[in-house]
């Protein structure tokens, strides 16, 4: 079926060939490029949503990485983004505090646990439902192995402890943001 | 050969999964749960019909020497394409699927029937080979998908009918998936290829 070889014919197709189909995929890209931005804000939105109360408007602050939720005028709290390491490899949480110093509440972004043990940092609702109004003022933010007030995932410690971790990372970053009156960004 | 029979052909004869054992990195891997497995499927379904299309377009004009390197162009073109548009329409279904939609330019069903099928025949046969070679692709990835699923967490397609997560956790993970295949594979050469 397919042609007989030579140097031109062989040049001729395959540069057409990846010439027509960059042409193809330019085009594609350009088509897609602000639905993908789009989902991509949809998809931070509601993770903040999730993680917050009621807010009108957020502002994200690249360096810190942590959003600034403000409803009108007022100081809604902050979603903060903290990575630790968890047992597959980066969990990467979203932790909302509200002014009070009070976590709101907490979302996974993105995690690499096993299936069905530490995965279930994102579907255990007696472990995902403790972060929903977490004083670390009254409760210590430890696993209860290790002395803490956090309940573990059944045989997930390690998972459990990075989640706890990287709330107090969250904590942290707060405690900076509070103590200087929210206006700096170290 | 009869269109009725293209189709039949990739679902049992060249069954891609149970027959022609192409493929399997994404049936392991990908076939955690029903629904994933059905998606992976699709997409590879969408891929293949394509690029086979495509591929018996261009094939009389194709140097023999380069058709390798101007079948993976085409097929990668498709993928990137599905790539975004995953990305834009699906987002929830393209963090799942993420690492293994590129995955499919080197999935050896869709370079295979391009070389085995597509390149001799015409534009229609070979949407029908890609059609019956990717439903069959599908309806194994879904199977096996269904049964890990059942198995290891109690529920199918998402539905959970044992009220915990009590399953049996090997069969989500790597081991099980081998296992499972395993006997499917001697089930399906059993019961449905004899037929």
């Amino acid at each position: 079926m397919a042609a007989k070889s030579n140097l031109t014919n062989m040049v001729l197709v395959l540069g057409l060939t990846c010439l027509f189909c960059s042409a193809v995929l330019g085009g594609a890209y350009v088509l897609t490029k602000d639905p993908i931005a789009a989902a991509a804000a949809a998809k931070t939105e509601q993770a903040i949503s999730m993680v917050l109360p009621h807010f009108t408007s957020v502002e994200y602050n690249e360096y810190g990485h942590y959003y600034t939720a403000m409803d009108g005028e007022n100081l809604v709290g902050y979603a903060i983004e903290t990575t630790t390491v968890g047992f597959g490899g980066p969990l990467s949480l979203i932790v909302g505090v509200t002014p009070d110093g009070v976590v709101y509440n907490t979302s996974v972004l993105s995690h690499a646990e096993t299936p069905g043990l530490g995965a279930k940092c994102t579907t255990d609702a007696k472990f995902m439902d403790q972060w929903r109004g977490f004083d670390p003022s009254i409760k210590k933010l430890s696993v209860k192995k290790d002395g803490g007030d956090v309940d573990a995932i059944t045989a997930s410690t390690i998972t459990s402890r990075a989640y706890t971790l990287a709330v107090e990372n969250a904590l942290l970053v707060f405690t900076e943001l509070n103590g200087e009156g929210g206006q700096n960004n170290e | 050969m009869s269109k009725f029979k293209l189709i039949t052909d990739g679902l049992v004869k060249n069954n891609p999964t149970f027959v022609l054992l192409l493929g399997m990195c994404p049936t392991l891997a990908t076939t955690t749960s029903a629904i994933n497995g059905l998606s992976m499927g699709l997409a590879t379904l969408f891929v293949l019909v394509l690029s086979n299309m495509a591929i018996s377009a261009i094939a009389p004009v194709v140097p023999d020497k380069v058709h390798i390197p101007v079948y993976i162009v085409v097929i990668a073109t498709f993928v990137t394409l599905l790539q975004l548009l995953m990305q834009a329409y699906t987002p929830a279904m393209y963090e799942t699927l993420g690492l293994f939609i590129p995955l499919i330019v080197v999935n050896c069903i869709v370079l295979g029937r391009a070389e085995a099928f597509a390149n001799k025949h015409g534009i229609g046969e070979s949407a029908l080979d890609g059609i019956g070679v990717g439903l069959g692709f599908t309806c194994s990835l879904t199977v096996l998908g269904l049964v890990r699923e059942i198995l290891g967490s109690g529920s199918a397609f998402g539905y959970n009918f044992i009220g915990g997560n009590d399953g049996m956790l090997a069969f989500v993970m790597a081991p099980g998936a081998f296992l499972c295949l395993g006997y499917l594979m001697v089930l399906f050469n059993k019961f449905v290829k004899k037929n």
